[in-house]
């Protein structure tokens, strides 16, 4: 590690820090996830955490929001050493965090949600939902938020429960607020409220930590960057003295020269066209091509029907109406199996719900969708053939992992992904539906990931990439699709695009977060 | 320092962690721990040994097989992430028809001439149909009229036991043939037990059966996604949880020699205890054959211990009750350490 300039560039402009962790040390049964880390977050600022996915962030916050005990070192509050022992001792020290999981009752009113275990009583004892829904307005009366309070949390969008929990712990009145990659649902508009939001808290002299993946909203909102590596803080300091190179350099210890290693490829013929697709409620009249060897980039705010027109092709939620050609011959698709039958495969948008078997082994997850098509004689499966296709895509896609009969969840989300583009790359799909592929997964395994999307391409593979961030969209797409709210509001050729009238296509008319079904 | 070591300190751990045993050999390392506390209580109350003593021991075993046979269907619907609660009323219907079919014609053959005994298939297969049947439609419940698998068996456990009743108007169905009281008789009801286990252990370790109910239960959205049927599946291994609810019903009515309505009262309890003592999680995509047929031991060990030492029925299920609670907390400390992640 080495020394830092934190203290000459810091301590300058203040002497009190209103968090300090100092020489954090936390193991979890054979692996040291944080090794001396200390953070010092100033009052009145947004400190950006930087660092791959298991360099220890998302460790460090659970520490300072009481959710693991350190084996070593302390955790200051305006000068104070605190003794955690969990949550609730945050959260009365005046720590709150918003976790990267998003921690709701969908049966419970917004109101109630917000303030559950904080329940404005009468006289009687009872909760006093007047006087919570009047708590609730004022509260989203400050933050610019327009919901019902009185609303199920159900019928909130991804984006619509995130601005929630933003909400919820804000009303804590917290001195430190933690965010923990906040954005990663939201589309830009809902960004840009969100830091109106942090820029009031920090007007107010709160401590904003903030993880995040993205390197433009790091230089957008944050004060102070500090970068953590394998567990080790690397560096820290004001983010006016950094760049994101030097940023990436400081995360993965090495450099990455090309993020979208965009290769022009010869196009082919139409794969897969698809004409007037309507899903009752959800979207209508879908129409468009691609071809092989093309990358058709699929954009549009969270909510638009991206990932309802995915799932439709896959048959997850057949079509009520419009016409699937592939190669030529219309087709009917009413299920995944069938779908894949027909060379498709989609790599589904949310790694946890929809992709991995969390319990199982890395094997067991990357085997899962080429057990239907052969691998098996006599109803047995056939798992030596299966084990050599498996390691070898592997290594193909440089998974890293102690074993193969690894529980995936103990692997890193970029990890995570890999064995699941595997289990997909297994199927050998002629069309390949790619919903947010790089989505909370770090800048190394990112870029791997973009090569091979390059790779398959090359192939002849067709490729349709949903994505939230648009540099990526931008970046790997030959053509790119609008949507907003079930339509297609245009399309963009590669030369054409930037992330201007993408955002002119994606946005429309403010409108409550309400999901579609 | 570490910088370029990237993701080591993730590679050292897991290696260590798959030398450790496997499940099954620390549940049967318990299995020998409480049959020795029973062979020395015994020596101390008794002054007589426990394990030293074959009929006792074949007995134990008897015992262990019926509620085994439904613990290795009721195992599998618990991987799914489901639950039977139906297998000791199944067991009961299946029991009253397969009877019906295996009486001796005797009697009825002065007032009938034409009356024959039927070979013993007739009845097996009678018995096997009826629990698939009822695994059938507790399956089609479950998977297309999407009812929880708590609910949809509750209402065939009630179901069938009033079925098992008015079959006969309660009556008991007694005078078996010879030819199908064999199959309960001796060590068979062992055997079958036994070969049901390895031939369930084996689909489920070896074949795309065994994979996908694993995949359903550890995520049905993803196995949906990954091409699985799920919906067909789950009828399948309800139905599969059926059949072995049914075939236990056959043995226990041969092994018996009658078929009554009261029978197997409790036992899906017991099944859901050894599939659950024996490290299968009821949150789903966990869970071994081998596991289930120990924990059906265990179960069997202290009955047979406590009856051995004396010890009042009541106080048997308490202790039961307890261990049965032990072994859930046991399994929930093993999966808060397995799932530590950064």
């Amino acid at each position: 590690m080495e020394p830092n300039n934190y203290s000459e560039t810091l301590n300058k402009d203040r002497a009190g820090f209103l968090l300090e962790v100092e020489r954090v040390r936390k193991t979890f049964p054979g692996v040291v996830a944080l090794d001396n880390v200390q953070l010092k977050v100033r009052p009145g600022t947004v400190h950006a955490l930087m660092g791959e996915n298991g360099a220890g962030k998302s460790t460090l916050m659970k520490i300072i929001a009481g959710v693991y005990i350190p084996d070593q070192g302390e955790v200051r509050l305006n000068g104070k050493t605190l003794h955690l022992h969990g949550p609730l001792g945050a959260l009365e020290a005046g720590i709150a965090m918003i976790h990267q999981e998003l921690n709701l009752m969908p049966y419970m009113t917004i109101a109630e949600n917000i303030w559950i275990r904080r329940e404005p009583l009468n006289a009687f004892g009872m909760v006093n939902h007047d006087r919570m829904n009047r708590m609730t307005e004022t509260l989203f009366e400050r933050l610019g938020i327009d919901m019902d309070p009185e609303m199920d949390v159900r019928r909130l969008t991804v984006a619509g429960r995130q601005m929630i929990e933003i909400a919820k712990a804000v009303s804590y009145e917290s001195d430190v607020l933690i965010m923990d990659e906040p954005t990663s649902s939201l589309a830009d508009r809902e960004v840009e409220h969100l830091f109106r939001i942090i820029n009031d808290l920090r007007a107010q002299g709160k401590g904003i930590i903030y993880i995040t993946h993205k390197m433009d909203e790091v230089f957008e909102i944050a004060d102070d960057i500090s970068v953590f590596r394998d567990g080790q803080f690397i560096h820290s300091a004001a983010a006016s003295d950094m760049t994101s190179d030097e940023i990436i350099k400081l995360m993965v210890g090495r450099e990455v020269t090309q993020m979208f290693p965009k290769e022009e490829v010869p196009i082919g013929d139409v794969v897969l066209s698809v004409d007037s697709l309507s899903l009752d409620g959800v979207f209508e009249n879908i129409s468009f091509e691609v071809r092989a060897g093309e990358i058709l980039g699929l954009a549009g705010l969270v909510g638009s029907g991206r990932t309802n027109v995915a799932e439709t092709l896959f048959g997850v939620t057949p079509p009520s109406s419009g016409r699937i050609v592939i190669d030529g011959k219309e087709e009917v698709i009413s299920s995944p199996h069938q779908a894949m039958l027909r060379g498709l495969a989609l790599l589904t948008e949310d790694r946890k719900e929809t992709g991995l078997f969390l319990g199982l082994s890395v094997i067991e997850n990357m085997e899962m969708a080429v057990l239907r098509d052969g691998y098996t004689r006599a109803t047995f499966v056939e798992q030596h053939r299966l084990d050599q296709e498996c390691d070898s895509m592997t290594e193909r896609l440089s998974v890293k992992t102690p074993s193969m009969d690894e529980r995936i969840g103990n692997l890193s989300g970029g990890n995570q992904q890999k064995v699941l583009i595997g289990r997909w790359l297994m199927t050998k799909p002629r069309i390949l539906i790619l919903d947010e592929p790089t989505r909370g997964i770090d800048v190394g395994a990112k870029a791997e990931i973009h090569k091979l999307i390059t790779e398959l391409v090359r192939n002849g593979v067709a490729v349709i990439m949903i994505s939230s961030e648009l540099p990526e969209v931008l970046g790997m797409s030959d053509r790119i699709m609008v949507m907003h709210e079930g339509r297609v509001t245009g399309f963009l050729d590669r030369s054409e695009a930037n992330q201007v009238n993408i955002m002119e296509l994606a946005s429309a008319p403010v409108q409550p977060p309400v999901a579609h079904d | 320092m570490a910088t370029n070591t990237e993701s080591t300190q993730h590679l050292e751990v897991p290696k260590k962690r798959k030398r450790k045993l496997p499940t099954e050999v620390s549940i049967f390392l318990v299995l020998i721990g409480i049959a020795l506390l029973f062979e020395v209580l015994g020596w101390a109350i008794r002054g007589d040994s426990f394990l030293m003593n074959p009929r006792r021991l074949l007995i134990m075993i008897l015992q262990v097989s019926i509620i085994g046979i439904i613990a290795i269907g009721v195992t599998q619907v618990i991987i799914t992430g489901g639950i039977d609660l139906s297998s000791g009323s199944v067991l009961a219907l299946t029991a009253m028809v397969t009877a019906s079919f295996a009486q001796q014609s005797d009697y009825l053959r002065a007032v009938y001439p034409a009356l024959t005994d039927l070979p013993w298939v007739l009845p097996l297969l009678a018995g096997l149909l009826v629990g698939a049947l009822a695994g059938l439609v507790n399956g089609a419940l479950i998977a297309f009229a999407m009812i929880p698998p708590f609910i949809a068996t509750l209402g065939m456990m009630v179901s069938a036991r009033g079925m098992a009743r008015a079959y006969t108007d309660g009556q008991p169905v007694s005078m078996l043939t010879d030819q199908f009281t064999w199959i309960g008789s001796g060590a068979n009801p062992v055997i079958i037990f036994l070969a049901v286990a390895v031939f369930f252990h084996i689909a489920l370790k070896y074949t795309r059966y065994g994979k996908y109910t694993y995949a359903i239960g550890a995520n049905p959205q993803a196995a949906r996604v990954s091409g699985i049927n799920v919906r067909r599946h789950l009828v399948l291994v309800y139905s599969i949880a059926g059949l072995l609810a049914g075939l236990a019903g056959v043995v226990a009515a041969a092994r018996a020699g009658t078929g009554q309505a009261g029978m197997g009262m409790m036992y899906e309890l017991d099944a859901i205890a050894a599939a659950v003592i024996g490290g299968t999680s009821l949150a789903g995509g966990v869970g071994r054959i081998a596991g289930t047929v120990i924990g059906a031991m265990i179960l069997g060990v202290m009955l047979s211990g406590f009856t051995f030492l004396g010890v009042d029925a009541y106080y048997q299920d308490i202790i039961k009750g307890a261990i049965i609670v032990a072994a859930v907390v046991v399994d929930q400390y093993r999966q808060r350490k397995r799932n530590k992640t950064t």
